[in-house]
């Protein structure tokens, strides 16, 4: 079941000419994990906001066409329940600290607090998130005294720990260290064979060819691809749209135009496609010798 | 002119040890990246060059000037550094004005400081955003600002804190195109990134930092395929790299150009003689 159908989508900020997003449509079945992807300013962030519903309820601005999540029409939700449906971890994770608590045990439990889940359950979901996090040592130190990546992981684990039924990543990786990075991937993937629904903003393509279930590419507010991982990110039109693309894809595309890449392949999006590919090239070159 | 960062030992109040006896000496032209986990101590590190920390033990010498003898604004005539977050830094009226508050600060006459930003703009891609408010532009455009506005003050050393996180494809090539244009001018260039196939892409020296230590410092080529000291900090050699090693590469290569050139040559060693495939 769908647990995300939007419709013709149009949104335009109050200040701004321009939509941010045009005429898109989507959906998004439970438990699937959806990457977006695209150049900045094509609409990822604000496609993020709308699912969580500080678009139209926090910025305003003129909304066109649906936008249900769960069976609920986001223009009638009410922004103080819809955060406990909808987790959104924001692309800055100062933005997100509440500046209300000293330590980062108390700030992850924070949101567990405000609705009142008792102290004993309140505990053993901190604790948990923070292992799975990797922050565990980090919980007697200052939200604010921590380095960027430290201070995105509590970001996302003050999210996690509410366990909402649809998890929305805004650029949730940019500051981690790169086994960091894969290790929120593999997190969120088991979150996604776990029933929740996943709409994730990102740049890091091979992780995304990896581990999530679908790619949307977004540019100037329009959806311009939408599938499989292997068949998005291959799509040839990303660099023109200021889309990055993976090294394995970018590399063998150079070879097959000298012939180093299997003809007729798909090109790669993981290291395993790529060492398969050029494997079968060298041994197709060493078979013809013998 | 030459970095020397002498067995340095930094403890934050409140007692974090974020540096725990760093030693480092980077040439006059080289372009060094300083990869490592989140909390190793990179950006620590990169303050202690600029002033803005002063070792808790040891020595930091930029040039002849002892760090902790010189006052910060003069040492920003020789280190300049461009923050992680653009907004950290940007707060004049327009590009323009921003671009050339630094060298103008620094007592460079009309002339040259017009030139440096007229320079500095071009670099960055900035001269048709002159006059624009900083905060009216995108956060990529906002990224370079910062970048221009560093550039332009024209210091020997120019660091750069994380320049490509969260930028598109576009922008991480504008940056790299920069920092072409600034080796070229013989500047020492340091960054912070944790974009490993940036630094495998655009450096050519890696110092691997973990817990306040640095674990391994040297060549890209023999850093970067070290995969058990970077996996003690959290990274993982670049893509290429690693495609090289799955596919029994004997030389460890960080950018496409390196690839292709080995799997040609490979491909060539089959073609020549038929066998000697290693096995992998």
């Amino acid at each position: 079941m769908a647990v995300i159908v939007i419709k013709n989508l149009t949104y335009t900020y109050p200040t701004m000419d321009h939509p941010a997003l045009r005429e898109v449509s989507l959906e998004v079945e439970a438990g699937e994990f959806v990457a977006i992807i695209g150049p900045n300013g094509a609409g990822k962030s604000t496609l993020c906001y709308t699912l969580a519903g500080f678009v139209p309820h926090f910025f305003k601005g003129e909304l066109q066409g649906d936008v249900y999540v769960a069976g609920q029409d986001i223009r009638h939700v009410r922004l103080e329940d819809w955060v406990l449906k909808v987790g959104l971890v924001f692309q800055n994770p100062f933005n997100q600290i509440s500046g209300a608590k000293f330590t980062v045990y108390e700030e992850i439990a924070f949101g567990l607090e405000n609705i009142g889940v008792p102290r004993e359950e309140m505990k053993r979901r901190v604790e948990e998130v923070m292992a799975l996090t990797g922050i565990a040592d980090l919980a007697d130190r200052s939200p604010y005294a921590l380095s960027g990546g430290q201070q995105q992981r509590v970001a996302l684990a003050s999210i996690l720990v509410m366990q909402p039924e649809v998890l929305v990543l805004d650029e949730p990786t940019s500051q981690l260290d790169p086994i960091g990075s894969r290790e929120v991937f593999q997190v969120i993937r088991q979150l996604a064979h776990q029933g929740v629904t996943i709409v994730m903003a990102e740049h890091k393509v091979e992780w995304i060819a990896q581990y999530a279930d679908r790619v949307i590419a977004l540019a100037e507010g329009e959806i311009i691809a939408s599938g499989q991982p292997a068949e998005v990110l291959t799509d040839p039109r990303l660099p023109e749209y200021g889309i990055g693309i993976s090294r394995y894809t970018a590399v063998a595309r150079q070879a097959a135009e000298e012939g180093l890449w299997p003809p007729h392949q798909r090109l790669p999006v993981t290291l395993e496609e790529a060492a398969a590919g050029f494997r079968a090239i060298e041994e197709t070159d060493y078979a013809r010798l013998r | 002119m030459r970095v020397c960062v002498e067995n340095v030992h930094f403890e934050y109040p409140g007692g974090v040890k974020a540096l725990r006896g760093v030693s480092l000496i980077i040439e006059p032209g080289e372009r060094v990246a300083i990869v490592g986990q989140n909390g190793a101590g990179k950006t620590t590190l990169v303050k202690h060059l600029n002033g803005l920390l002063r070792p808790t033990q040891g020595q930091v010498i930029i040039g002849d000037w002892d760090t902790s003898q010189v006052e910060v604004h003069r040492l920003a005539q020789r280190v300049g550094y461009v923050f992680q977050n653009p907004d950290d830094q940007l707060f004049c009226r327009t590009v323009a004005e921003e671009v050339a508050f630094g060298p103008r600060n620094l007592g460079y006459a009309p002339e040259r400081v017009h030139q440096l930003v007229e320079e500095a703009l071009y670099l960055a891609e900035l001269t048709d955003k002159a006059e624009i408010n900083p905060y009216d532009l995108s956060p990529s455009w906002r990224k370079m600002v910062a970048l221009a506005s560093v550039i332009a003050m024209d210091t020997p050393i120019v660091i750069f804190d994380e320049p490509t996180t969260g930028q598109d494809a576009r922008t991480i090539r504008r940056i790299e195109h920069m920092i072409e244009a600034l080796r070229q001018r013989g500047k020492t260039i340091l960054t912070i990134t944790h974009d490993i196939d940036f630094c495998a892409e655009n450096f050519e020296r890696v110092v691997v930092m973990g817990q306040g230590q640095v674990l391994a410092d040297g060549p890209k080529e023999r850093i970067l395929g070290m995969v058990e000291v970077l996996a003690q900090t959290y990274v993982e050699p670049p893509q290429l790299t690693r495609l090289g090693m799955q596919l029994g590469f004997e030389t460890t290569v960080c950018t496409p150009a390196q690839f292709l050139e080995t799997l040609r040559r490979r491909l060539g060693h089959y073609r020549a003689n038929g066998l000697g495939r290693s096995e992998n």
